[in-house]
């Protein structure tokens, strides 16, 4: 990879923006094949001592880059705008190269309530912008709701699972909410449909008497939205779960004709997410996914009580993935995340 | 409270948790590769399944057969396998995942015509649906010279493979579908003595490629382009497959085929009615199908008379490519020194229907052309009033609408601009779409999602039997018209050109074709 750079002190939007056009201008009548990708606008706001360890993060996300991410490094004191812009390129060796870039603006506290006159003039205005504010920093969050198309947010971390759900939510009112603790449940929600699309289990969706969550400790909220997703899509009645100190949560759900045990159980792990998932069936019937090395270790028990282990192939994104897909995401919509949420919050322990 | 999974759809409820996956269920499959040792295997099929399987995208339940004539052990095809995936795959394998994919892989040794092959894959299908405790659907994939389609089918038919209780059986095939409009009846026919059309997957992986879906996105997702695609505003369409390489050590193969055969009889004509057709009431398998087809019997074919007028054959000549001396192709090894065989085949066809009456098609394609690029040019009328008529400048030319298939897929569309400065001077410049540029996603390989559809019985991507007999149709006049013409001399280009001389005169009314 190549890069060509633009930096300036005490500069403003007006300067950021035709130094990229400059940029991307040379950078083209040097080499014709190469064209600035046109996808989506990322906006990052973080505290400025955190600035490298979230752009480290934004490297990591493979192959989903924004084609232009600015990133409004906050710092407690400053008054001016400094920036750095980049743009990134491989020269191809025949057809089409890529450029994509970069804007590093470190800014103050005062700049969030105005943040909107400062990000506005530097993003490719007919793109959909997607917005990450991984360290709060409200006040900038509330200057660009007019201007984003999409947030992403993680409801797994540091708030309580209903506190984030509930900014999840009051943010769907403004924009689409892209919620990576959501894009942590994927494979699993995948795992189910593909489980329960058999003819024979189809019709035994209407007969789980017990759902089992296996999460990382700080990843109750993922667990949750798992739950969610299945009493919205399975038409199951919710109240508050209840907090067993510590231990995880337990509760039940209603269906059409019977109840539904639910537990969600901390347990260890290292990556964010969830471990394993166990549904039970009146019949006696019972899969259970959990997470192995290349994929799920599933474990099925037949009405008959005949047991049996395989494994379901598909390699861990990781972290970096996660976010890569978050970004991904920020071009879809899917229709099952805010009824799934809806009903996540009010599982939430009251 | 009304239960989701209550609603009924036939006799089986719908199932609500797939509702906004991007990933639908694959039913547990038995996947059955014959040929499991050939270079499409090697090349495509197994880099394909590793690829699936990194996705997450296999069945819950995946089990794969390899089956071919190679004497080896089941250890010493997975070692195969591996390497073939760790050469081709598209991203490098994680190491977990592709140990799961091969543990269970299975090899079966003998001819195609060998019934204990069958009764050894028999048993091995039965063991894995006991595992399973339930049937699993069952595909059997025939990488296979086509010479061993009925041969496979009628083995898989004798043996009861053919049909299994509560599962879905399919059969997928690789073109070449016969070599001309008989043999390809005759292989209808064989495989429907065992099949019913619907478990029969013709595999075209042209129709797998991304650009070639998004061609139906671009005509029917958008108001902009409809309007004008018919005869009212269209001059004319040209197509083409141009490769910059020559045979290699395929000689054996295309001395039978020849360029005819080899792109135009499938891709080509694919392109064709994937360009002309009507728009489909649904995006389904046979809705999509039914409107090729139609277009395809709009095509009249040439008679054998017309063929002088209406196609023209040449081979390419010693040559440089890229730089470097090539041979011409009677000089490549194992081309017979006085071959009749095409390496470039260029036709007009007319699409006589309402919407395309008077415009005409040309296809072009060839070998050891100045470059590599397969594209489908629209070009449209001019505008009837040049207003903008002024010296100094290129001027007004009509606008083109160009779906580039490879190398670099996307889209491009021309428009005039005025030149800057003093005068109203024109030119046409690009707006462009690149899929490099405008989507965070990279295209998977065609055969993934192929093979994924045929897994999840999903025909639409794949080619009917009417369809193969409707493309033959059209072509098979013209191979009669050359293969009877033993004595006119086949034209020669230099390896490295746009092609022969003679194709342009394929054109009429002053039209020429696109800059390779």
């Amino acid at each position: 990879m190549s890069e060509d750079i633009w930096a300036a002190r005490d500069t403003n939007p007006d300067a950021i923006e035709a130094a990229l056009r400059g940029l991307l201008h040379d950078r083209h009548a040097a080499n014709e094949g190469l064209a600035p990708a046109r996808v989506l606008n990322l906006v990052v706001v973080v505290d400025r001592e955190w600035k490298g360890e979230i752009a480290n993060r934004l490297d990591r996300v493979g192959r989903y880059h924004a084609s232009r991410t600015v990133l409004c490094a906050v710092e407690a004191g400053r008054g001016t705008l400094d920036a750095v812009a980049t743009v990134t390129y491989e020269e191809p060796a025949s057809g089409i190269g890529v450029i994509r870039e970069q804007v590093v603006i470190d800014m103050g506290p005062e700049h969030l309530p105005v943040l909107q006159t400062v990000v506005d003039p530097v993003l490719v205005s007919e793109l959909p912008t997607l917005m990450w504010s991984p360290h709060g920093h409200e006040e900038a969050v509330a200057a660009l709701l007019p201007i984003i198309d999409v947030m992403l947010l993680d409801s797994d971390g540091l708030l309580e699972p209903a506190q984030a759900f509930g900014r999840a939510h009051e943010l769907l009112e403004y924009v689409y909410v892209v919620d990576l603790a959501w894009l942590r449940t994927t494979p699993w929600r995948e795992r189910l449909a593909a489980s329960f699309d058999l003819p024979a289990r189809r019709c035994t969706l209407d007969q789980i008497v017990a759902l089992e969550i296996r999460h990382q400790a700080n990843s109750t909220a993922s667990g949750l939205l798992l739950t969610g997703w299945l009493a919205s899509r399975l038409q199951w009645d919710r109240e508050p779960l209840q907090s067993r100190n510590g231990a995880g949560l337990r509760g039940a759900g209603r269906r059409e004709d019977g109840q539904v045990a639910i537990g969600l159980h901390p347990t260890n792990q290292d990556a964010p997410g969830l471990v394993g998932v166990t549904v039970s069936c009146s019949d006696g019937f019972a899969l259970s996914l959990d997470r192995a090395r290349g994929g799920l270790c599933a474990q099925e028990r037949s009405p008959d009580g005949r047991a049996q282990t395989w494994k379901i192939l598909g390699a861990s994104r990781g972290e970096g993935g996660i976010l890569g897909e978050g970004v991904r995401q920020a071009l879809l919509r899917d229709p099952t995340y805010r009824p799934a949420l809806d009903a996540a919050r009010e599982l939430c322990p009251q | 409270m009304v239960s989701a999974a209550s609603v009924v759809t036939g006799t089986l409820p719908e199932n609500p948790l797939v509702e906004g996956l991007e990933r639908l269920p694959v039913r547990p499959t038995s996947l059955v590769v014959f040929g499991a040792t050939g270079d499409l295997a090697h090349r495509k099929l197994l880099p394909a399944l590793y690829n699936l399987a990194h996705d997450g995208a296999l069945p819950e339940r995946f089990e794969l057969i390899a089956v071919a004539r190679r004497d080896q052990a089941h250890e010493d095809f997975r070692a195969v396998a591996r390497e073939s995936i760790e050469r081709f795959s598209r991203r490098r394998p994680d190491p977990d995942t592709l140990e799961g994919l091969l543990a269970d892989m299975r090899y079966v040794q003998g001819t195609f015509d060998d019934d204990h092959v069958y009764a050894e894959l028999d048993r091995t299908l039965r063991e894995f649906d006991e595992q399973a405790g339930h049937p699993l659907n069952r595909v059997f994939y025939l990488s296979t010279a086509p010479a061993f389609f009925p041969v496979i089918a009628g083995k898989l038919g004798d043996a009861g493979l053919n049909r299994a209780d509560d599962a879905e059986v399919r059969i997928v095939i690789e073109k070449p579908f016969g070599y001309d409009l008989a043999s390809a009846r005759q292989l209808n026919i064989d495989l429907l003595e065992e099949f019913d059309e619907s478990q029969i997957f013709r595999i075209d992986h042209y129709l797998g490629k991304e650009t070639v879906q998004n061609l139906m996105a671009l005509r029917f997702a958008n108001a902009l382009f409809e309007p004008v695609w018919n005869r009212n505003y269209i001059d004319h369409v040209q197509i083409t497959a141009a490769e910059d390489i020559g045979i290699g050590g395929r000689a054996g193969y295309y001395e039978g085929a020849g360029a005819l055969r080899d792109l135009v009889q499938n891709h080509m004509l694919q392109l064709l009615a994937l360009l002309a057709m009507e728009p489909p009431t649904a995006f389904e398998a046979n809705r999509l199908r039914d409107e090729k087809l139609k277009v395809l019997e709009a095509i009249v074919p040439p008679t054998i008379q017309d063929v002088a007028t209406m196609t023209v054959r040449a081979q390419y000549a010693p040559g440089v490519v890229g730089g470097v001396r090539v041979p011409g192709y009677r000089e490549e090894e194992g081309v017979a020194p006085d071959s009749r065989t095409e390496t470039f085949a260029a036709l007009r066809l007319h699409v006589s229907n309402w919407r395309w009456a008077g415009v005409p098609f040309y296809l072009r394609t060839g070998k050891q052309l100045a470059r590599k690029v397969t594209e489908i040019a629209v070009i449209l009328k001019p505008v009837p009033h040049m207003t903008f008529q002024s010296s100094g400048s290129v001027g007004v030319q009509a606008n083109q609408i160009v779906l580039t298939v490879q190398p670099d897929e996307g889209v491009s569309v021309s428009i005039g601009a005025k030149i800057p400065g003093p005068r109203m001077r024109i030119r046409p410049v690009n707006m462009e779409f690149r899929y490099g540029t405008a989507f965070l996603s990279e295209s998977p390989e065609a055969y993934e999602r192929l093979i994924l559809d045929a897994m999840r019985g999903d025909a639409t991507l794949f080619t009917r039997n009417d369809e193969i007999e409707a493309l033959w149709g059209i072509i098979d006049p013209i191979l009669t018209a050359w293969r009877e013409d033993t004595t006119s001399v086949i034209p020669q280009y230099p390896a490295g050109t746009a092609g022969p001389a003679e194709a342009d005169a394929l054109l009429d009314d002053g039209r020429k074709w696109r800059r390779l």
